[in-house]
């Protein structure tokens, strides 16, 4: 068997190498050298792209990015709960249908998705369009190229997340206890509050590690939606390798933000075990 | 139950916000105007979209890095999968899944990180190559994830009963294990092409001149501002993705 294991193993195993450790390993050797004059990198080593984390002016806009996504996380949570409970309650044959709908603008290019809020927040906008021809507002609203449209761009994008692990929660749940919390004299609110909240807090874990982890590495969203001034952590990872050319640089921040990534997974994985995700 | 109602309408809601962005986006590609305001129905804009000969070389572009790196990650995440299944590697299977949580920008840098210093020994440029290459390398968790969801629910006894009745490993695999698979390995194949043909944030850093995608003039156009031919190309898409899905929950169905 081994033999045969190892032949299927092997092009996975020599792209995982080539195409995913090495590159990784090469940003973190960039991570510690210094910026060349016509933007390579050079000698000597130092710590001084972690330091330059620190600087405020890149700090703005690091602590941007995890506002922006716990503002996101919460907002899809908010969201995805009820109508995770709405799916779990419906009819069986139902059911499908209404996951098949949450899931279906995922299957569609996140381009056009993102292309989709342009289209509605621009200052020549469906929204404004439709107000001014109404009267109620006389000059457009600046609805696009601000961080509201990101956090909505963002929670568009990622609600799916949200909503799957939170319904695969809630089937799994022993109905008994809604009823045994019926006949003992709650009401739905309450049973809701004080029984299905409680039992779905690894549901709401999972969910929100999916949801947080792609809100922080956003590029699209923030690039599309934010205009310059709301830009992101990812943004700023492509500026440093594209116009700033400051290659190092660029990679301390990456590494920065896969170290949150993968702190975040690990701790979930260690507090739910690995059938949270 | 009044709680039943209020869920129902929030549902609604949610359905409302999820999907009527994108109807409205697709109505107004039908507009005569180049303006939000309606006036009338026109196919000026799928004329206009047709007519452009590099949103159609793009699109060319994309469908041939979408299949090639389609089939060869469907391969090979399925080889994976298997081999994985019979038994765990932990720096394999725990770096695929590394490389699914990594955040798109950070795999596009340092892949082209990678090229831009293998560059320096061989005399090679980004390209095709290079945008299949890494759609592959992305891909490949993809498969791994469905195909393996797939092999949890299959029967270890199958292959050995095979085997006991004289198959070879390679046989067991061929003709009991990779039947099963079937619809698990559709299912990959369409999600790696789906992430294939939608790709821009890494595909955008390791393309080269003559390998210009469709997500990418798609960006450049949506940048450029209000433009309704983007709103034509995005219902097109969006109705070839939703005919892809039908197609294959058909197949899934009637195998």
């Amino acid at each position: 068997m081994n033999r045969l294991r190892a032949l299927f193993l092997a092009p996975s195993a020599a792209f995982t190498v080539v195409l995913f450790l090495a590159p990784m390993a090469i940003i973190v050797g960039y991570s510690f050298m210094t910026r060349g004059v016509y933007g390579g990198v050079t000698g000597p080593w130092t710590v001084e792209n972690y330091q330059r984390l620190f600087d405020p002016l890149y700090g703005v806009i690091l602590w941007r990015s995890l506002v922006m996504s716990t503002l996101a996380t919460a907002l899809c949570l908010l969201i995805a709960f009820p109508l995770a409970l709405f799916i779990a309650r419906a009819e069986e044959k139902r059911k499908n249908i209404y996951l098949y709908l949450v899931i279906l603008p995922f299957w569609t290019s996140f381009l056009v998705r993102t292309y989709a809020w342009m289209f509605l927040l621009r200052d020549s906008g469906l929204i404004n369009s439709v107000l001014l021809s109404l009267h109620v507002i006389q000059k457009p609203l600046p609805l696009l190229y601000n961080e509201t449209a990101v956090v909505v761009g963002l929670v568009y994008g990622y609600l799916p997340f949200a909503v799957l692990p939170l319904y695969s929660n809630l089937e799994r749940m022993d109905k008994n206890l809604l009823e045994a919390a019926a006949d003992l004299g709650a009401t739905q609110w309450e049973t809701i509050r004080r029984v299905v909240l409680p039992l779905c807090a690894p549901g709401m874990r999972a969910a929100g590690v999916l949801v947080f982890i792609p809100c922080l590495g956003a590029y699209l969203t923030p690039d599309l939606l934010g205009g310059g001034k709301s830009i992101m952590i990812g943004n700023l990872i492509q500026n440093q390798f594209t116009t700033a050319r400051d290659w190092p640089f660029g990679a301390a921040i990456s590494l920065a933000l896969m170290a949150l990534v993968m702190v975040l997974l690990l701790a979930l994985l260690r507090r739910d075990g690995e059938e949270a995700l | 139950m009044k709680q039943g109602r209020f869920l129902g309408v929030f549902a609604a809601g949610v359905y409302a916000f999820l999907h009527v962005p994108l109807l409205i986006l697709c109505a107004f590609s039908f507009n005569r105007s180049k303006f939000t305001i309606w006036e009338g129905f026109s196919l000026e804009w799928y004329r206009q979209m047709f007519a452009d000969g590099q949103l159609g070389e793009a699109a060319w572009n994309s469908l041939v890095i979408a299949l090639a790196s389609t089939v060869l990650a469907t391969a090979i995440g399925t080889l994976c999968a298997y081999g994985l299944w019979k038994k765990n590697s932990k720096w394999l299977s725990g770096s695929l899944y590394l490389s699914l949580v990594t955040p798109e920008i950070v795999t596009g840098i340092s892949l082209l990180a990678l090229f831009q210093w293998v560059f320096r020994y061989w005399q090679v440029q980004l390209g095709m190559h290079t945008v299949i290459l890494a759609h592959v390398a992305f891909s490949i968790a993809y498969v791994l994830l469905v195909v393996m969801a797939r092999l949890r629910t299959a029967e270890p006894a199958l292959e050995d009963a095979a085997l006991d009745l004289g198959a070879s490993e390679w046989e067991a695999f061929r003709l009991v294990t990779l039947p099963i698979l079937k619809p698990g390995i559709a299912a990959a194949a369409l999600l790696a092409f789906t992430v294939s043909f939608d790709d821009y944030v890494i595909t955008s850093l390791v393309a080269g001149v003559d390998s210009e995608t469709l997500p990418m003039v798609l960006y450049a156009m949506a940048r450029r501002g209000a433009n309704p031919v983007v709103s034509a190309i995005s219902t097109v898409i969006f109705l070839g993705f939703g005919a892809l899905i039908l197609l294959s929950e058909r197949m899934q169905k009637n195998p």
